[in-house]
């Protein structure tokens, strides 16, 4: 099992361990545990929680989604390609003169494009989500923390990646911990039963 | 704790809180996925096993008419519409009031949606679901139903995209698939704490798989958000569409009872209404079976019942402009269409249908009356005959006075009729019994946006901006050798 999906650097090592996770009570202190590990300058690391946490983006640093502008895209090739289709059916393909009105009568093409619209849309809106989210990814070194099973239920996690350039092992550790954290623990990075595959 | 804090963040002091019972995010888990992961409870068998059997009326009236044909019906020459168009429109109406509290409500940032948006949107589903059936089988030659999708033929046909019809086909298909994701999308967060529960290989494979490896990182609830804020905003547009196509399939053509502009609002309106007495129903007897009075509370219930009063208005108001504009027309048609409507041979499904829609919800301008747990159940069931009785009002008494006297006739059920319309009941009760069954009946990752310790701003005041990092005893020895410098 490769690492690939984790958009791991290259190390000529190898890494020893996934990284370190941190558990905190509330919301409160994930917030300000996230501002505090943004402003620290670490860059590859993430916060896991049951519940989106509002506003942890801010608190995180990331920037906004760009999901709409995949939407807009599919939303209009949908709709493009549903006006295009009737327009061909009745010009082209099968023109039927009706009650002697023209073969482009577009008004009456309207409510398929504008669902074939929303479908397009909503297609990119759920597969762009998957995509960006690089779901299903179903092996991630987090599972390995026994504790991590929380993150579905009430535990809110903060995960600092060992090829983070800032890692230091104890002391990325420490800080998590002086930051209010319940629990930290070190995630290995492939589980101890297989053998090949390490980055 | 949850129960004494307002934790709506709206201004009026004294209004209940969402969730009761002070819950916390553990015991809000539980309560959601106990009922998911404990034996299956005698009550659920209770439903299932008649659901099932209805279902198997269902198939049954479908085989006989594969066999025999639409001869089955009671359909006649001017009736040659009959109870597969009713139960259609009533089914996909049924499903709209799911997209309105999932997708509308979500754009209004009501939150007390939470709650029962998840039910919601899988009663939409299989409401959807039961719909399709029907223009599926009431064509006659079923083995040529393909011809309503724009396929590639040896014949080299095409479907008439000029026809309200064929937009139906594309607006309900769409409306069900768009529906589906939407309800997907939602579900995968819980899909995963169900996973992370399981005790058994076969559970944690089956949920695990729908799951699709998500971790609750917040890189992808962003991206997550984003999409489910647009999907709510794709499918508001959508559902108002849908049942506007569907009222087109009459306004568009010339008959008398049909042929009116006001369709496309007052079905929108009439679907949500009786789709929200359909979640009523369902909501009462889920909250009990399962034990969750404390979060799908009096306050939701109560706020249906507005809905309920808001549009059951609304649908009351429609059939009194009908009855207007078919006298201030002028046209002898129009006006015989609606007198006839009231007052002729169909005078007595007229009547249920406005003693059950409109005299039933005033009732609801009683607080006392919108938190009478009896008064709910039966209020919701009437409206819900009513709505079906209202489809049946337009499809038949327009119908059967045709503009030739010697062509009126009058449309009679027969067992067939019935048989698919209860067995259509089979097939969405069977669906929503499996729902309730292996699947979290409550949007839990959602819920717990609203419990007052999910703000992780909780205590401090609203106005105050707290600086990065300035936490004092969280900074205070937290700078290690390589992490300090902020």
């Amino acid at each position: 099992m490769g690492l690939m999906h984790l958009d791991v650097p290259e190390a000529s090592g190898g890494y020893s361990h996934y990284g370190v996770l941190a558990r905190f009570r509330t919301a409160k202190a994930l917030y300000r545990a996230c501002e505090a590990v943004r402003d620290a300058g670490y860059s590859k690391w993430d916060a896991l929680t049951p519940f989106p946490v509002h506003g942890l983006e801010k608190a995180m640093g990331l920037k906004p989604s760009r999901l709409p502008f995949l939407v807009l895209a599919t939303g209009l090739t949908g709709a493009g390609l549903g006006f295009g289709l009737q327009s061909w059916v009745h010009i082209m393909a099968y023109p039927l003169v009706i009650s002697g009105k023209p073969l482009f009568t577009w008004p009456a093409f309207v409510p398929v494009t504008f669902e074939l619209g929303v479908l397009g849309a909503a297609l990119g809106a759920v597969l762009g989500m998957f995509a960006l989210n690089k779901l299903p990814t179903y092996h991630h070194p987090l599972f390995r923390s026994e504790n991590f099973a929380r993150v579905t239920d009430d535990g809110l996690f903060i995960a600092i990646e060992s090829w983070d350039p800032k890692y230091d092992d104890q002391a990325t550790a420490d800080f998590l911990s002086g930051l209010g954290a319940v629990e930290v623990e070190r995630v290995p990075i492939e589980d101890p039963r297989d053998d090949e595959g390490a980055a | 704790m949850a129960q004494s804090q307002d934790n709506t963040h709206e201004p009026a002091a004294g209004r209940a809180p969402l969730i009761v019972g002070g819950y916390d995010f553990r015991s809000l888990t539980e309560a959601v996925a106990v009922p998911v992961e404990r034996k299956t409870p005698i009550g659920w068998w209770c439903f299932f096993l008649p659901s099932v059997a209805l279902l198997g009326l269902f198939g049954v009236s479908i085989g006989w008419l594969f066999w025999e044909g639409t001869g089955i019906w009671g359909l006649n020459n001017p009736v040659s519409w009959g109870f597969a168009i009713v139960n259609f429109v009533f089914w996909v109406g049924i499903g709209h009031a799911g997209t309105l509290i999932s997708a509308i409500l979500f754009l209004f940032r009501q939150k007390w949606r939470t709650s029962i948006n998840r039910a919601a949107e899988a009663m939409t589903i299989f409401a959807v679901m039961c719909a399709m059936v029907f223009p599926g089988i009431h064509v006659g030659r079923v083995w040529v139903a393909y011809w309503m999708f724009p396929l590639p033929n040896q014949m080299d046909m095409w479907p008439n995209f000029r026809s309200p019809l064929i937009w139906d086909v594309f607006a309900v298909s769409i409306y069900g698939t768009v529906s589906l994701m939407f309800w997907y999308v939602g579900l995968i967060p819980d899909l995963a704490t169900i996973r992370d529960r399981a005790k058994t290989r076969i559970r944690k494979l089956a949920y695990g798989a729908f799951a699709l490896g998500w971790r609750g990182s917040h890189r992808n609830w962003l991206h997550y958000e984003r999409a489910y804020l647009m999907l709510a905003g794709l499918a508001t547009p959508l559902v108002l569409s849908v049942h506007s196509v569907v009222s087109m399939d009459f306004a568009t053509a010339q008959l008398p009872g049909w042929h009116t502009t006001i369709f496309p609002p007052y079905f929108v309106a009439g679907a949500i209404f009786s789709g929200f007495a359909m979640v009523m129903t369902l909501m009462l007897i889920c909250r009990v079976l399962f034990r969750m009075e404390n979060i799908i509370t009096m306050r939701h219930l109560e706020n249906m019942a507005k809905i309920m009063l808001l549009t059951g208005c609304m649908v009351g108001y429609a059939y009194a402009i009908e009855m207007f504009i078919a006298w201030y027309s002028g046209n002898p048609y129009e006006q015989f269409a609606f007198a006839n409507r009231a007052l002729g041979p169909y005078a007595w499904a007229y009547w249920i249908m406005v003693s059950c829609n409109v005299i039933t919800p005033q009732l609801f301008w009683f607080k006392k009356m919108r938190n009478h747990i009896g008064w709910l159940f039966i209020s919701s069931i009437l409206i819900n005959i009513g709505m079906w009785f209202e489809r049946f009002v337009i499809v038949a008494s327009s119908l059967h006075r045709d503009f030739l006297p010697a062509s009126w006739d009058y449309y009679q059920a027969t067992f067939w009729d019935f048989a698919s319309l209860i067995g259509s009941f089979g097939l969405f009760f069977t669906m929503f019994c499996l729902f309730a069954r292996f699947l979290p009946m409550v949007a839990t990752a959602e819920v717990k946006t609203v419990l007052p310790e999910a703000d992780p701003h909780q205590g401090e005041e609203l106005v105050r901006v707290v600086p990065a990092g300035s936490d004092p005893d969280a900074l205070a020895q937290a700078a290690p050798a390589g992490g300090g410098g902020a």
